[in-house]
């Protein structure tokens, strides 16, 4: 039944700003020419004169967040993810990392399943920048209700953090009343045999994964880890003692993402497998979101193929 | 400008001084060049100019100051020592495991350091943030952002002085330090960002022209500015790097080169017999 209904997460941040705009005048929305794309229109609709569009400029957007921020305001300043984390890195590092302020960068467009725009506009670099920055806060939300959630948590929260959203329409998988906590994972299915941590879209592809290993006899545990940072640590290490096999999977390089990051709290407390499914490294390519998915193995055939290799390596 | 005051200004300026060498000597690294360029305008801002309170560094209307041009941190720490926001004997502690004074400004660790800041190119934007927030607040107060010369290179300036004037904020002051030098040579050597007024005014702002050493030129500057309708200001203020040791005025070498004994001493002494003569 949940199937039924498919939200891009970049939609679910543009109503999410809309509410909180409501409840709390001190939200200020910035943007970079990009609204339209990353749903900050709707604010800027009902908003006008608490939303700035600051040009195709994203280092002074970032940093005129900054300077709003000092003034007690909480502000959301949105483009893709690969000119907020990419372009704006220092701007991010420098001026909201380092003094901590209380600035939310909403990154949409995130990943491959940007599709046809190509690699320029494909940012599978982002958690993996927003990693290295002390006290950064990283959210990736699998779904329209947990990206609703955790733009509310950002909200509530005093300090920079990290939204990475998605331009693809992805089937919901939570509850109307689901509760989002930053910082912890959300186990969504027991195993005995691996467990699958899975952030964003392939979240999804884990639970379809964890039905297909039933045929093979194995029973893998899902857990969803949203907040990539700071990362449930205790989590993944009770899924390192009790499945002893670890497979990761996220629409982002398998460089530095959430697999490095379940990687190095595993080798730190409880050596097991690790296996990554992400972008192997490489550079995307133009073509349907969905077709990039597959063709760069960001899907649950995937996911099955690594969870018998480290169910094997056991 | 009244002579008294004018002359209260030049002794504060002076003890600026006096710090920026003490704490750069201390320190033995540091950039005592810009600071001693800029030390008249933020003496003059603080100590006649901005709405503050040392005895509440976060009060909320406040005005406000981004040191774009971090890495002449001594002199802004030096002129809230004379200010009473830190303790003078704290200077020595700069750029020291464990000070409060880092080596470029943290907001979190010195009371009256309204922004962090160190990479060039940032603090004009945060300051546009700043100006930005009083407007849509309503809030009366001022910001002002100090830029150097070589900073304007940085190309995150003229997106922020861009967007600075399309929104008509007039209460954001910026001041370029032009005293023409920077770390490999005259700016003009390196990368040209002559001529400065015109390119502020292509940009929209409202742009004014003073000796940066000369505190009627600077009081005018900034009560001009202040009073300015429409458009944000930019002082452009030609200035002597090294300004007040003799042989640091005007070499590049002293961009970033803390003195020796020697050189303190020397500094030192020309610093306290220009104090001399003021007090006299």
């Amino acid at each position: 039944m949940a199937e039924l209904i498919k939200t891009a997460t970049r939609d679910a941040y543009g109503k999410a700003l809309v509410e909180l705009g409501k409840q709390n005048d001190k939200i200020i929305v910035l943007d970079a020419d990009l609204s339209t794309a990353t749903k900050t229109g709707m604010f800027k609709s009902e908003f006008p004169e608490r939303f700035f569009n600051t040009g195709i400029a994203e280092c002074n957007m970032i940093c005129i967040a900054g300077g709003l921020s000092t003034l007690g305001y909480t502000v959301f300043a949105s483009s893709f993810a690969m000119f907020t984390a990419g372009r704006a890195f220092e701007q991010v590092r420098n001026t909201l990392g380092y003094p901590h302020l209380n600035v939310k960068i909403g990154a949409t467009h995130a990943g491959i399943s940007v599709g046809e725009d190509g690699a320029s506009h494909q940012c599978c670099e982002d958690i993996a920048l927003m990693r290295t920055i002390p006290g950064m806060v990283i959210i990736n939300p699998a779904d329209d209700i947990e990206a609703r959630a955790a733009v509310f948590a950002a909200a509530d929260y005093d300090g920079p953090v990290y939204l990475r959203f998605g331009r693809l329409a992805l089937p919901r998988i939570f509850d109307e009343d689901y509760q989002f906590n930053i910082g912890k994972a959300v186990k969504l299915c027991e195993g005995k045999d691996v467990t699958i941590i899975a952030t964003g879209l392939m979240v999804n592809e884990a639970i379809n994964a964890r039905e297909i290993l039933l045929n093979s006899g194995i029973e893998a545990a899902v857990l969803n880890i949203h907040t990539i940072k700071p990362i449930d640590r205790e989590a993944v290490i009770s899924a390192a003692k009790e499945t002893g096999a670890i497979v990761t999977a996220e629409e982002h390089s398998i460089v530095g993402g959430l697999g490095g990051a379940v990687a190095e709290v595993v080798c730190e407390n409880f050596p097991v497998p690790v296996l990554k499914v992400g972008v192997n490294d490489v550079f995307g390519r133009s073509g349907p979101g969905d077709e990039m998915l597959h063709i760069f193995g960001l899907d649950a055939a995937n996911i099955v193929e690594k969870a018998k290799l480290a169910f094997r390596m056991k | 400008m009244d002579s008294i005051v004018k002359k209260q200004l030049k002794v504060k300026a002076c003890k600026v001084r006096i710090g920026i060498i003490e704490a750069v000597y201390s320190a033995k690294s540091g950039h005592p060049g810009g600071s001693l360029s800029i030390a008249d305008i933020l003496t003059y801002l603080y100590f006649h100019q901005m709405k503050i309170d040392p005895q509440n560094p976060k009060w909320e209307d406040r005005d406000r100051l981004v040191l774009s041009k971090g890495h002449v941190a001594p002199a802004l720490y030096s002129v809230l020592a004379q200010k009473g926001f830190i303790d003078i004997e704290i200077l020595k502690t700069l750029r020291k495991s464990d000070s409060i004074l880092q080596g470029h400004p943290s907001m979190k660790l010195t009371p009256g350091v309204d922004m962090s800041t160190g990479s060039l190119g940032q603090g004009l934007s945060v300051a546009v943030g700043m100006a930005l927030g009083a407007k849509i607040g309503g809030k009366g107060f001022r910001t002002y952002a100090i830029l150097g010369d070589g900073e304007i290179q940085e190309g995150q300036i003229w997106e922020a002085t861009m967007f600075a004037s399309a929104k008509g904020l007039d209460s954001l002051t910026a001041v370029v330090d032009n005293n023409n030098l920077q770390i490999d040579g005259t700016i003009v050597e390196v990368n040209s960002p002559y001529p400065i007024p015109e390119k502020f005014k292509a940009f929209g702002w409202n742009v004014i022209e003073i000796f940066a050493h000369s505190f009627d030129e600077i009081d005018a500057a900034f009560k001009a500015a202040s009073e300015f309708k429409g458009k944000p200001t930019a002082i452009i203020a030609k200035s002597i790097k090294g300004k007040g040791v003799s042989f640091m005025e005007n070499n590049y070498k002293w961009h970033g080169t803390a003195p020796n004994t020697e050189q303190y001493e020397q500094a030192i002494r020309e610093l306290n017999a220009e104090l001399a003569e003021l007090e006299a």
